[in-house]
């Protein structure tokens, strides 16, 4: 599975009350969540992610609440796969759980600028960056891989449930 | 296998043998989800075409985050769920007022031993009874509820010793955030805590509860106190039951282990805007403050009731104070015992079982450039309203004693 774009970047510690405010909680509509993501850090990412980008994240992405609409939220705003640092375990399972990539490599905001070109292979956890710097992340493996390839947890469940 | 509590619990949960880092299917014994994240889960059922619940004497909804509802749409997220709990089953379905969720949990089901999920991240409260108790998103729990099971990786015990008993004036708040300045929000991410209370009248159940509850702001997969004869006074006294307490097996292996000398503790602030921001009260003293919370799931038990009662005895708060008991139970102990009246004459704003200020819902939204001390668990910018608002998070000790005196104040003035 090989995902790529441009990269946008964001610190340490996003947690979900920033990713997706508690107010727009009453809504699940991917279309509505996505004008909203990241209001109280960046009124204007939903505009930049809008082309389709890697987002670039610090320590404990999603960290916080375990409101699912902070992972629908970025992919409905264009984020393509999220390669953070480190992640908080429930926004790790809603990221899968929605056909979302999430891979772990600590050091990474240090290695990735802003508008850099990310190419990521998500079984093997492999990024080139701008064409030719090699990374690699942990790679998503097991359960998470194979809801991912069911392209998220409902399809994943459809033939089991 | 280790023999930690945890691997005991997932392991009969899984009907294998566990060890940190396996991937392992549990069974559920125990499932909630409350009104702000079950009509999610519910919408998840409908698209699968499943709208079933595999046990009903194993789930419980509570309605709390937008109790009452203070929106047209809250209203109509509240009507809808009622229809599926008519049209399921639901056995154990707490309505408006009853309280919120966790606490509803911790007074009425949850046992130790138990493997917990619900739609909520702080469902790691009822860890304070020996549960190994986690939430999720709504998909995660639709499909538990389908299903009856769910996947998880197995965390990697880290033991907390505590001993001594705390200060006057020190509760289980301050121990939360002790640890949370030690390690850092997500210190514990992969670990599941584990609290040996060495002497376990010294730490009651309502600090437990608020520990287990913070653990999620630790990053931890779960936080449990390792069930003692506190634990069964707990359930004897509120539950009328007699629970045998299940312990780790001596030599367990932990990951690491910590220990915390419950009297050395002093009470301690979060300061804006994280919750690892943490500073002990004599750093912050004088700081004025807009805007006091007393309640949420970390916070809104009698035992808060009580000292915020003892503080503000025969005063009157300097501070706007809203003070929200997390349930109806909780609210008539206080009331029963005068703390309702205290509380009430002082100037606070007074009613119960919802989660109300704490996430920006309702009854009391932070403004602009406002300063508030809540003792909820989160203070990310625009937590509890504006994004310029500043929250600090403490102690219903040291919010009460900030209330009286219109700014950060340390509470150890006005007791003992």
């Amino acid at each position: 599975m090989r995902i790529e774009g441009p990269a946008l970047k964001v610190g340490d510690k996003v947690d979900t009350d920033v990713i997706i405010p508690a107010k727009y909680l009453v809504h699940t509509d991917p279309a509505i969540l996505a004008q909203h993501v990241m209001e109280p850090l960046d009124p204007e990412f939903p505009k930049k992610a809008s082309r389709g980008v890697i987002l670039i994240a610090g320590k404990a992405f999603g960290m916080g609440s375990s409101r699912e609409q902070a992972a629908i939220a970025l992919k409905a705003a264009g984020v393509r796969a999220v390669v953070a640092e480190s992640f908080a375990r429930i926004f790790y399972r809603n990221a899968i759980n929605n056909g979302l990539p999430a891979l772990a490599l600590p050091g990474i905001s240090s290695q990735v600028n802003e508008g850099d070109h990310v190419v990521i292979d998500v079984e093997t956890g492999e990024l080139i960056i701008n064409g030719s710097r090699r990374l690699k992340a942990k790679p998503i493996t097991g359960v998470a891989l194979e809801i991912l390839r069911s392209g998220g947890l409902m399809n994943y469940l459809k033939s089991r449930v | 296998m280790g023999g930690t509590l945890t691997e005991k619990i997932l392991g009969r949960a899984s009907n294998r043998d566990v060890s940190p880092g396996d991937i392992i299917e549990v069974s559920i014994d125990l499932a909630a989800f409350h009104d702000l994240t079950g009509y999610h889960v519910v919408e998840v059922m409908e698209k699968l075409g499943k709208v079933r619940v595999w046990d009903l004497d194993r789930f419980v909804v509570a309605f709390d985050h937008l109790a009452p509802p203070p929106t047209q749409r809250a209203a109509e997220i509240q009507v809808g769920l009622r229809k599926f709990v008519k049209s399921t089953g639901v056995k154990f379905f707490h309505d408006v007022g009853e309280g919120i969720l966790h606490q509803i949990l911790l007074e009425r089901y949850a046992l130790p031993g138990q493997v917990i999920i619900a739609a909520d991240s702080h469902t790691t409260t009822v860890g304070a009874v020996g549960a190994f108790a986690q939430g999720m998103g709504a998909s995660d729990v639709a499909a538990a509820l389908i299903l009856g099971k769910t996947w998880m990786m197995v965390p990697e015990p880290f033991m907390v010793r505590l001993v001594g008993k705390p200060s006057l004036g020190v509760m289980g708040k301050d121990l939360a955030l002790y640890l949370l300045g030690e390690f850092g929000a997500e210190g514990f991410n992969g670990k599941s805590l584990e609290f040996l209370v060495e002497e376990p009248s010294a730490f009651p159940m309502d600090y437990r509860a608020t520990v287990s509850n913070m653990g999620i702001e630790m990053g931890a997969d779960a936080a449990m106190f390792i069930p003692d004869s506190e634990t069964v006074n707990y359930l004897r006294m509120s539950r009328d039951i007699e629970v045998k307490p299940i312990a780790p097996d001596p030599g367990a292996r932990y990951v690491d282990e910590f220990t915390v000398d419950l009297g050395k503790l002093e009470p301690m602030v979060a300061a804006p805007h994280s919750v690892d921001n943490v500073k002990p009260i004599d750093e912050l003293e004088g700081v004025e403050v807009d805007y006091v919370f007393i309640g949420s799931c970390t916070n809104g038990r009698i035992s808060d009731m009580e000292v915020a009662a003892r503080i503000l005895k025969g005063r009157r708060v300097r501070s706007r104070c809203i003070v929200i008991p997390a349930s109806y139970d909780q609210y008539m102990k206080s009331l029963d015992a005068g703390y309702i009246e205290v509380l009430s004459r002082a100037g606070c704003v007074v009613t119960y079982g919802t989660c109300g200020p704490c996430l920006g819902g309702h009854f009391g939204i932070a403004g602009p450039g406002e300063v508030v001390v809540s003792t909820g668990s989160r203070n990310f910018r625009g937590r509890m309203g504006h994004p310029d608002a500043k929250i600090y998070l403490s102690s219903a000790a040291v919010a009460a004693a900030s209330a009286l005196e219109g700014r950060l104040a340390d509470p150890r003035r006005y007791i003992g």
